[in-house]
This record gives structure tokens, sequence and C-alpha cells, in this order.
């Protein structure tokens, strides 16, 4: 949707780090490069990821987070990052079928997993249902926490049904009910200053079928 | 377009457009990710280098030395701006103290330095390497120490008096004199303070997320020194705000001090640690109530003094307003104390003054129904005025307070309410609770640009913003309604400098204020169509893509087959707003439950009913309430900023340390507005809701905790620590 | 956050032995708490061992009875567990008051055990701290205490240990089996595993230098009532203020620790034989000796309550 910057951005991941070239080019995934004496190269890895259905390889200095190697490294912006310290839950991916927290957790550590963030969820003219269920239902207001919500919503319904148990659950030994109270605490992670939250609670409702 | 005299009939009154649930137009945008934020830009002048923020580490004193030489010769580093090497920097107007500190340190997390380099992770850790030699100065960090000879605020701030306050207080049969404490709070809009800033030369384009774009514009010219023609901020979308963004902040000094320094765009974001002590915050008041009554409860005597502090040349958190308006009574007084302390700068956040005040007001007023036996909205309607309890001959432009406190208690079943203590379910107690809400409505000159395209398009463009208010679609609303075509005719542009200058959001003028600049324009723009079809004289309709006058139609796309019809044209306000107080009302209404055992109080059921004016989309206003409600359940039982009275800094500076509601503890929400509209306020006939659904909530909350337990806790936020042990043994 | 190098280990005994023998290095699981570290420079690690993909994410029943919790197992998939849930429902339902769904399906069972106290003043490089840096001081002793130790502190140090599940461990006796660079291996009991901080508050475990935790051993299922009980300000995403954990039989008698007011999950063998006898007997034996500060005295208030609250569900 933007010109310039953005569209050589993928040649460009290559660029930043060339730096480190002659060390990262000789890396293969999980190995270990040392910058020993060499100021400018702090130590970087290659990782393959494979965001929304797509493989993407990355050479990544170590410190990058998931959060940061998709949003500054793959040019996806659609996952947030609102606090970087697990606090929030506005970085919230499904990685290899669950949800996380990206912020907290390193690009290098995620070879070859699928990951899916909200553009890979639906896109603005084939909204995935609940991301549909979230316009309808007013789930937002400023919209920065929304794709962590969105992620976090679809993960928590999966959770549901398949029988995670969680701190509102009244017997564990049985699964939880798909009620909107499970939804309220299994949400809990993901914090909306605006407080959307009783508008989101309505809009899982709608796409798990029960009453609000 | 001047608004001097109350609105007649005009083409909003119609309603197709205006005033229907709407689901946003950004709504996709937003949801499949895809709204760019500050720090999303990526349409920039060359690739940019990122920027991390050094704070200073003591709250008040000077920096002896600072050592730099280490984060310049780390890996990446591309340049450091410090007080040393940063050029001549004033500070802005809206502000309080310097964004760029050093070597004079005004409080904690003051920024102190940028350091930009290639990546985020080498400018991270490039800024631990920073070292500096503080002499620390003794500061004041303590209200209530400071309170004791803390003079009067000034100015519009000054103290208020009508009648004989004290001999009518002390003449009272039925008397409150009590004090409530609110602490500091902060902000914690879910987007942290971003930028990226871009020089091309001397001029500078700023990314970044921003309230009011044109206050952002000049203090930044004003911050660093240059022309304000040289500065372009572009905001079109804003992750929350709530009065944190209402001003210039660090994030967009540092970064164009850094780009500056850099010669490339820097990106910079302030790290969610940093902002509870960088930015600014709610100040925590002190307040004392005096409310007299005669055994009818009819009030006879009203004083409220708050006391809070600010950095010097800062102001008070004026938490006396509404007590001036919201009930009758002959003798009145209020009284703000401003004390000098030396915190983080306290300034606006969401329903400023109002937000505080309601909620020492409306648990005095609730512990006065008790005192005369009196059902608490009986007591709030009986005093109700329909004029400036201060100035008699100013009626209120339209108040419908007395509605929203008997409709709402209809519905949420007031009726069934029992004595304090009384009602117990397991190990929950049960209570409800009620306040009132008062907020008043402001209305800021507000300009709009609009063209008609050769294909029948409309596009608005304006530097107002859209903070999750819903802006985007409330302004597509309006256009549609005045230009008589569908929601998809319809293009809004928003956030940007080079735009005609706006309201901006803040201080809940931003709906009213701006849709009625748009009305502006677009009036100019139907008789700008008029006079290019040579539709002579006689009044316009319209409606479906089409222009009507007498028996003359013709598409409006035809008007501008010739080329792109542009017009401009802005709202200002005359004096109605002197002529009539402007206020908006609710009532807000809460069940909550209380463990007995443990004393944590939990919500169970919320209602507001507001009456607000027109409501211009009830799908974004009652989001607005419900999240506005949200915060105020946030304030009652968990927000607190802890100040650490040694050191002088709020030492829960993040998202865990302070606590925000999550999605256990909101319930499901009720929202009313009442069928209103006020020709006094402007041509849409709309006021604020985005600050009214906080006013009071807070109290209705304390109120409710009161009337489960039977133990009345004055001080916020009301923590189980507060009420656990007169809660009755348990073995 | 300083750069660090990356590897992923191949074997326990290779990871210890890295651990050992690599300065500046340290184990990586879930990184939740070690990443979050980092990012201040709180921890300041040069070389990053990451743990998972070694096969310890499994839970298997052990000879005898008991279960042995591989030391990656999920917090997600320790509570979801059909084998916890049904005969060690107190750790799953500590599991669940903890942090948030996001954040539990990437803490691990080792990580929890070794998560860092959440102390304001810890967080923040610019406070003296002796957690953090030996001798600096404790800013937290006359500062903003209410989240903090009121027993088994010092006047060195009055942080507690963040860990939900942890304190189900104490009270279900728990093991934590590790294996040390030469290759051996041992089982620490839980209640020696956490130590106190006395003088050294930087040292929090009993685990030595390179030691890495492969597993939790549950003994036979406790029978009787399991509960958990997280009592904080807001209702779900917070740490405790005060938590306790019990399991209690239908006489009356089980056992009992409580999380939020010690450096460690804090049980008293003691107080557990005087759970028949009402809260006030367990709180007054389980807080002999407590030096609470102003702000977070409410605690021994709370925790008696809250053991109240235990006892009456259980008898309910
Ligand atoms: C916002 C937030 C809220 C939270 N709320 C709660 C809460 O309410 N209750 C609660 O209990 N917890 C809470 N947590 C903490 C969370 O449970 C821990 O972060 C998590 O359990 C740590 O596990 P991990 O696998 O991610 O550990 P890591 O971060 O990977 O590691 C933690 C430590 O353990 C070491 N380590 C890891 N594996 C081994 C091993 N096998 N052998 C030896 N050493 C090892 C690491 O070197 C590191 O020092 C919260 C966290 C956050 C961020
Ligand atoms: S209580 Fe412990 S962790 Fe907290 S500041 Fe003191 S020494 Fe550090
Ligand atoms: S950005 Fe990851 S949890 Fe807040
Ligand atoms: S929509 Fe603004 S924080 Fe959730």
């Amino acid at each position: 949707m933007t010109e310039g910057y953005g569209a050589i951005s993928r040649r460009d991941v290559l660029k930043t780090s060339a730096a480190g070239a002659a060390i990262a080019g000789s890396l293969g995934p999980g190995n270990v490069a040392m910058a020993q004496g060499q100021a400018d190269a702090p130590p970087h890895a290659a990782v393959t990821l494979k965001v929304n259905g797509e493989s993407t390889r990355l050479e990544l200095d170590t410190r990058t987070t998931l959060l940061d190697a998709l949003r500054e490294h793959v040019k996806l912006t659609g996952t947030k990052k609102g606090c970087d310290h697990g606090q929030c839950g506005a970085c919230t991916v499904i990685v290899n079928g669950r949800r996380i927290n990206s912020c907290l957790t390193l690009a290098v550590m995620h070879e070859g997993d699928e990951v899916t963030t909200i553009e890979g969820l639906g896109s603005p003219d084939n909204l995935h249902p609940m991301q549909a269920a979230f316009v309808e239902h007013d789930g937002y207001q400023c919209g920065y926490c929304t794709p962590g919500q969105i992620c976090s919503a679809v993960a928590v319904l999966e959770e549901i049904r398949a029988g995670v148990p969680s701190h509102v659950t009244a017997d564990v030994s049985k699964p939880s009910p798909m009620t909107t109270t499970e939804m309220r605490e299994r949400m809990s992670g993901n914090i909306c200053r605006c407080g959307a939250y009783s508008n989101i609670a309505e809009a899982m409702a709608q796409v798990a079928g029960v009453k609000a | 377009m001047k608004f001097d005299t109350p609105a007649g009939t005009n083409p909003i009154d119609r309603m197709k457009v205006v005033g229907q649930p709407t689901t946003r137009i950004d709504g996709p945008l937003k949801v499949g990710g895809h709204a760019p934020y500050a720090y999303e830009h990526q349409e920039l002048p060359g690739k940019p280098a990122y920027g991390y923020v050094v704070g200073s580490a003591v709250a008040k004193g000077t920096i002896r030395s600072m050592d730099t030489s280490r984060a310049e010769r780390a890996p990446g580093v591309v340049a450091v701006v410090t007080h040393r090497n940063a050029g001549k920097i004033a500070k802005g107007n809206f502000n309080t103290a310097m964004l760029l500190g050093g070597p004079k340190i005004q409080h904690y997390h003051q920024a102190i330095a940028v350091v930009v380099a290639e990546t985020f992770e080498q400018a991270r850790s490039a800024a631990a390497l920073i070292d500096v030699d503080y002499a620390r100065d003794r500061g004041a960090f303590d209200l209530a120490a400071a309170k004791v000879d803390a003079p009067d605020a000034t100015g519009s701030d000054a103290p208020t008096a009508v009648g004989d306050f004290a001999g009518a207080f002390a003449a009272a049969p039925v008397q409150i004199d009590q004090t409530y404490t609110t602490p500091d709070q902060s902000h914690a809009m879910m987007e942290p303070h971003a930028t990226i800033a871009a020089w091309e030369g001397d001029k500078l384009t700023v990314w970044s997320a921003n309230q009011m774009v044109a206050w952002g514009a000049g203090d930044l010219a004003r911050t660093l020194q240059i022309p304000p023609e040289n500065v372009r901020l572009i905001s079109p979308y804003v992750g929350g705000g709530f009065g944190g963004k209402l001003f210039l902040r660090s994030d967009v000094i540092m970064a164009s001090l850094g780009a500056k320094a850099a010669k490339r765009p820097v990106k910079v974001a302030l790290p969610r640690p940093f902002m509870g002590n960088n930015t600014t915050h709610r100040p925590a008041t002190i307040q004392r109530i005096r409310l007299g009554a005669t055994q009818d409860g009819t009030l006879t005597a009203i004083g409220h003094e708050s006391w809070s502090g600010d950095l010097e040349g800062g102001g008070p958190e004026s938490a006396t307003q509404q007590t001036k308006l919201l009930y009758a009574g002959a003798n009145r007084m209020t009284a703000l104390r401003l004390a000098v302390l030396d915190l983080p700068e306290g300034n606006a956040m969401r329903a400023p003054g109002e937000a505080p005040g309601l909620m020492a007001l409306e648990m005095a007023v609730d512990e006065l129904a008790e005192k005369l036996g009196m059902d608490p909205v009986k007591l709030r309607v009986i005093n109700d005025t329909q004029v400036d309890p201060e100035k008699p001959e100013r009626p209120f432009s339209q108040r419908n307070l007395v509605r929203c406190l008997e409709e709402g208690a209809e519905r949420f079943g007031w009726a069934r309410r029992k004595a304090p203590g009384q009602v117990q379910e397991g190990r929950w107690l049960i209570g409800m609770g009620v306040a009132a809400a008062f907020r008043n409505n402001l209305n800021m000159k507000s300009g709009a640009r609009v063209r008609l395209s050769p294909s029948g398009q409309v596009t608005v463009e304006t530097d107002m913003t859209d903070i999750g208010t819903g802006t985007y679609t409330i302004m597509a609303q309006t256009a549609a309604e005045m230009m008589g075509v569908p929601l998809a005719k319809v293009t809004v542009k928003l956030g940007d400098s080079s735009f005609p200058v706006s309201a901006g959001s803040g201080g809940q003028w931003g709906a009213n204020s701006s849709t009625a600049g748009l009305y502006a324009a677009c009036v100019k723009l139907r008789e700008a169509i008029v006079a290019k079809l040579g539709f002579g004289p006689g009044e316009a309709t319209f409606e479906n893509g089409q222009v009507h006058v007498g028996n003359r139609v013709a598409d409006i796309a035809s008007a501008a087959k010739g080329g792109e019809i542009v017009v401009e044209d802005s709202i200002e306000f005359g004096d109605l707003g002197k002529k009539f107080q402007q206020s908006t009302f609710g009532a807000h209404f809460v069940e909550v439950a209380v463990d007995r055992y443990t004393g944590e109080a939990r919500v169970r059921r919320m209602l507001a009913v507001c009456a607000a004016g027109r409501i211009l989309n009830p799908t974004a206003a009652r989001s607005q309430v419900i999240g506005a409600m949200t915060m105020g359940v946030g304030g009652a039982l968990m927000e607190e900023l802890a100040v650490d009275k040694r050191f002088g800094f709020f030492v829960n500076h993040d998202l865990a340390g302070y606590e925000v509601p999550v999605h256990a503890d909101i319930p499901h929400q009720e929202v009313v507005f009442l069928d209103e509209a006020d020709d006094k306020v402007s041509p849409m006939k709309a006021k604020g809701v985005g600050e009214l659904g906080l006013c009071g909530v807070g109290a209705a909350v304390a109120n409710a905790i009161y009337n489960a337990t039977g133990v009345r806790v004055r001080d916020y936020p009301i923590t189980l620590d507060k009420h656990l042990d007169k809660l009755g043994e348990v073995v | 956050m300083r750069p660090f190098t990356y590897e992923r280990a191949k074997s326990a005994q290779d990871a210890a032995v890295k651990a050992a023998t690599t300065p500046g290095a340290r184990f990586i699981a879930g990184g939740t708490n070690l990443l979050d570290l980092m990012k201040l420079e709180i921890e300041t690690p040069t070389h990053l061992i990451d743990v998972n993909g070694l096969g310890m994410d499994r839970i298997e029943p052990i000879d005898g009875g008991g279960l042995r919790i591989g030391a990656l197992v999920r917090n997600t998939d320790l509570a979801a567990d059909a084998r916890v849930r049904k005969d060690y429902g107190v750790l799953t339902r500590a599991l669940v008051a903890g942090a948030s769904g996001q954040l539990r399906n990437k803490a691990t069972t080792a990580g929890n055990l070794l998560q860092r106290t959440r102390c304001p003043y810890f967080y923040d490089v610019n406070m003296p701290c002796n957690k953090r840096k030996p001798g600096s001081g404790c800013a937290a002793i006359g500062g903003f205490s209410r989240q903090l130790g009121v027993i088994g502190t010092s006047d060195a140090c009055i942080a507690t240990h963040p860990s939900d599940m942890a304190v189900a461990m104490r009270v279900l006796d728990a093991s934590v089996e590790t294996i040390r660079p030469d290759g051996t291996t041992r089982a620490i009991p839980i209640a020696d595993f956490h130590t106190l901080p006395g003088q050294t508050p930087h040292v929090e475990t009993a685990l030595e230098k390179g030691e890495m935790i492969i597993s939790v051993a549950l003994p036979k299922p406790r029978g009787g009532t399991h509960i958990y009980r997280k009592v904080r300000d807001r209702a779900s995403y917070a740490f405790a203020l005060v938590s306790v954990a019990a399991v209690i039989g239908k006489d009356g008698k089980g056992a009992v620790a409580l999380g939020g007011v010690a450096p460690k999950p804090w049980r008293v063998e003691g107080a557990d034989a005087l759970l028949p006898n009402g809260s006030k007997a367990v709180a007054d034996r389980l807080f002999a000796g407590a030096a609470p500060r102003e702000d977070n005295a409410f605690k021994l208030t709370l925790a008696q309550r809250t053991i109240a609250a235990v006892l009456a569900e259980a008898k309910a």
C-alpha cells in the first residue's frame, strides 16, 4: 500500500545485516556466530519463518524478537508492540497453532515455525469471521490492541473446544463450557485501554455461536 | 461560518446517515492490521535508523558529567544526541518541563539522550552504555506534606464563592464534611508515544501519534526553534491517547534531533517502562467536601476544596469544576490549591477535573443521602437546577440529568437496592451504587476542506484525528448527509498538518466541533455546486447524488465535470457558550460483589444513561461510553501510580505494575442515550460523550461497594486492604 | 539487551557442560522471564543455550505412582493434562491462575520455577537492589512494598517469589530433578529448592553452576479437595497479593502453602497439623516471626482470611 522504502524492504533486509555479511553468509540455522573483535558485527543467525504460509529467510541479530522480526524485517506491522514485556498482549500471534506473545520470544528460536499474524487471518476485503465480527460489534476503538485481540480470540475458541481448562472453569476435571465468562478470563492477557471488552465478548460469542 | 445564533432546521436534521448506527469505515483496515500507526509508516525519504531514549535516573538535580563515548563506539551507532550537542531547544507552549533535560533535571526519566543506531537492538544496548554523573537535589514529592502551604490557584482556576457558605454550612441541620483522595493515574494507552522524523533540507516531517496536530506541529517548531512552515506532522491513526497525546512529547523531539544528527529518518518509540515517568499523568488530589442540607434534602451549602501538585509553572487538577454547576444551593464555595511537586509533569487525562472531582463529590452526596435517610437518586433529583447556580441568569442550553437518573433507576432495578450490608450470595456481599455524570461541553474552532471530483466522490481533508473516537466515520456520515450521497462516495483524510486546522481530539470537543467545521465546508460546497450548475436562487436539496433547485435536477458530479471543486471553511463559535451553560449529563448505575473473606470487589452490572445532545453515531458513541466506564472501574478499583517519596518517582511504571482493567473485570455494559438535539451548541446539535462516560463511574462503584459492605472507603482506588479488617471476622 | 551468541543444545548434559564452561551462558526455555529481564539489562547473558527440543516436554507416570513432568512442559499443557486435572487439581488451578493464556503457552515448568521476583525496584536499574546488584542496598525497604514479602525476608531483601505453580508444587511435595555438568543427577525437594535471601538475595536456588532442571517429580496423589485461591487487585493477569494452595481431606486434615508472602512458596509443616483448628491457628503458625512493612501488613490479615475461605470451600 505504500511506495518508497517499504517496497524495497525485502532486499534491504539482507543489506541491513551486511555489516555482518561475512559471518552471516556462513551460518546455518541455529548456529553460533561469535562477534569476536568485530565491533560492527553483533552475533547474527539465520532463521526461516513460515509467515502466513510464506517462507521467509532472515539473517538477524540474535537479539531480534519475533515481534521485531515481523514488524521491522518482514514489514508486517499488523502485529503491535504495546509494551515489549509480555504485559499487554498487543503482540499476540499464532505460532504452530498456539497464541503467544511475540515480544517475549526470539526470532531465531522459531526455525521452520508457522506464524500466523493478523494479516494472515484475513484481508480487508476478505475478512476472517472473527475480524468481521469485531467490525460488526465495534469490538475496538483506537484499533491498536485489535490485531492481538483478534488473534487471541480465534485461538481462545480453539482452546475451549480443545478442553484446555481456565481459572474460571468450575470443575477442572471436566471440559470447560463455551461461555462468555470463559472467554473473558481467557482474553485477559489482551489489554484494551479503550475498553472495548464488552463488545469483544459479543463478537466472540457470535463467532462461537453462543449467547453473549 | 460563524455560529452565534441557535441552529435552525438544516440538512443534518434529516438524520438519514448522521445518527444512524454505522460500523466504522476504517474498521476493515484496523481489524486487518493495515491501518498505519506512527511507528509503522513506510513511505519515508530514506532508510530509517532507530532511536532509543535515555531517561534521567534522578528526579531533581543536575547532570554533572556525561560520558557518551562508549555508546558512540558501540556497534551500529550513528549518533548520540544530548543537551550538549542538540543545539538550542526551547520549551513548547503546552509543556511544563523541557522535553530534553540537562544539565538541569526536572523529573525522573526526563529524556536526556537519544542513541541512534542501524537497528533497534543496537540502539537499545548502546543506550545502556551512557554514563551519567548527577548532583541530586532535594525535591518535594509528597502531596499530603506539600498541601499545608499550597496557595490558591489563580486565573480561571481561582476560588469561587456565592452567598454565605460558612454561615449556611454551620447552620445546616444535616452536614457532611469529609476528605477524599484520588491517586496519580496513568493514561496507559496501548500505543506508546512514537514518532518517525525525517528532514529534507530544513523541512521536517514527523509521523507521530498525536491528538492535536496543530498544537503538536506548533510546539515542535517552537521547541526546535524553526519556522512553523517547515514542520509537517502526520497522524492518521492514533492508538489511544486519553489526553496523553494532546501535546508534543519527548519521542517527537528525540526523533527529530536524532534524525538531524544521523542525516536520515529516525524512528523512536518510548519504551513502556519509561512512559509512566517520562510522559504526563493525571495528578493526585486531596479533596475536602462540605455539604449542608435541610431535613428534606435541600442543599443549602456546597463547599469543595481540592489540593493537587505539579512542577513549577504547571497547573492544578481542577477537581472542583463540576461542583460549581451540578446542584442547586444558595451558598457555595470552591477552591483549588496548587502545590509545587517535583514529580513528573501532571496534565490532562480524560475528563480532567471532573473525573477525580466527581469521584469525591458523588461519594459525598451518597453519604449525605444516607445521613438523610433518603434515596440517593431522589436527593439528586430534588437538587437539580436548570440554571448556572453561580450565575442564575445563565440557563443550561439543555439539561436532562433528572431523566437520566430516573430512567436509569427504572432500567437498573434500583428499587431492589437494600440497606448497606444486607445482601449476600454465598461468599459475596452484593451492593448497588449510583452517581451523576457531568462534563462540560466545549467547542473549538474547526476547519475542513472538501473536494468534489468529476466522478462524484467527496473527499474530506482536515487535521482532525481519530483516536478511537470514530472520527473517520462521523465525518463521512456528516459529508454524506450534507451532500446527499451514500457513505461509499465519501473519502475522509485526517491527521495531517497540511490540511486545514481542526478542533483536534481533546476535552470531548472533537466530534461536535470537527463535524460542525465540516458542515460549514459542505455548506460552501453546496453553494459552489449550485453556482457551477447555474441553478439560480431557490432552496437546494441534495439527495441521492443529485441536487434539486425548484424543478431543476442534476447529478452533483456534473458540477465537477470541468474539474474538481475544492472549498474550505471553518466553524467559529460565538458567545452562545457564555449565554447558555453547555454541559453533558448522565447517570451511572453499578452493581458490585465484594468477597466477604478477601475483600476483593468485582463489578457485576453497569448501566449508563447519557444526555449529550444529538448522537452522531450511536455505535461509536456507545463504544466511547463503555470504554470510559471501563476506565472508571480501573480508577475505582485498581489504578494508582505509586509514589516513592524518597526518590521522587512513580514506582510501578509498566503495565504489570500499573494495573488497568482486563476482560475479566468488565461485565456486559448497557448504555442508553436520551433522544436529544441541542440547537445552542452547533449546527450538528451534538455534544461530546467520550469523557462524560467516565465522569461519576468511580463514585458509582465506590457507592456500590459501600452498599455491599457497609464500610466507607474514601481513598481511591478501593483496594481490598482498605476495608479488609472491617468486613467482619471469618474463621 | 547485550549481544549474545545462541546455540541449540544437543542433549541435557551437553547443555549443562556448555552452561558451566561458556562464560556468561544461560539456558533459555520459554524465554518469557529471561528476555523480559534481558531487555532491561537486569539479566546480561552473553550466550544463550536453547534447551527446547531436547525431548523434555513429556509428562510420564512414575513407577509406583506419581508423575514426572519434563522441564520443558508448557504451563498450558501441564494444566490441561488429564492426570494432573484429576489427581493434582491444585496444580492445574495454580497454573491457570498465573500470567495469561499466551504466556502459559510458552512458559515452561523449569522456567516458571526459576522466574525472578517482580519487586518493582528490582525492575528499575536506577534503583539500589541487593538482588540485582549485590551490596547496593534495598530500595524496597522504606519504599513502595505493598506487593512484597512479610516473612522469610531479611534486612537485605524483602522480595517475594512470584510463581503460582511452585506454591502448588510445594503443597504436593514435588521434587526438582536436575543434571549436572558431570552427568550426575539429583532430586531436590521443592522445600529446599528456593533459598531465603539472608545477606545474599542474589542467590535464589540450590542449583549449582551449569546444573539444569530436567524434570519435576510429583509423588503419589494426595487425596482430598484441591484448592488454589489467588487474591489480586484485578480479576486476572496479575500477580498474587496472597495465594493459598491447599489439599484438604474429609477429616479436615491436609496441607497448605502460601504464595505472595515470602521469597519462596511458604509452607510450615507444623501449620498443616493445625488445619482442623481453623484459619487463625494456621495463620499464626505460618506467620510466627513475620516482619511486615507498613504497606504490606494487610497481607497477614488477608492470608488468614484467605485460608478461612479455603477451609470453608473445602467443607462445602
Ligand atoms: C506480564 C506477566 C505476568 C505474569 N504473571 C504470572 C503469574 O501471575 N504467576 C506466575 O506464576 N507467573 C507469572 N508470570 C511469569 C511466567 O510464569 C514466567 O515468565 C514463566 O513461567 C517463565 O518460564 P519460561 O520457560 O519462559 O522461562 P525462561 O524465561 O526461559 O527462563 C527463566 C529462567 O529459568 C532458567 N531456565 C530455564 N529452563 C531451565 C532449565 N531447564 N534448567 C535450569 N534453568 C532453566 C533460565 O536460564 C532463566 O534464568 C508472568 C509473566 C509476565 C511477563
Ligand atoms: S526487595 Fe530485594 S529485589 Fe526488591 S529492591 Fe530490595 S533487594 Fe532488590
Ligand atoms: S507487546 Fe508483547 S505483550 Fe505487550
Ligand atoms: S482498541 Fe484501543 S486499546 Fe483496544
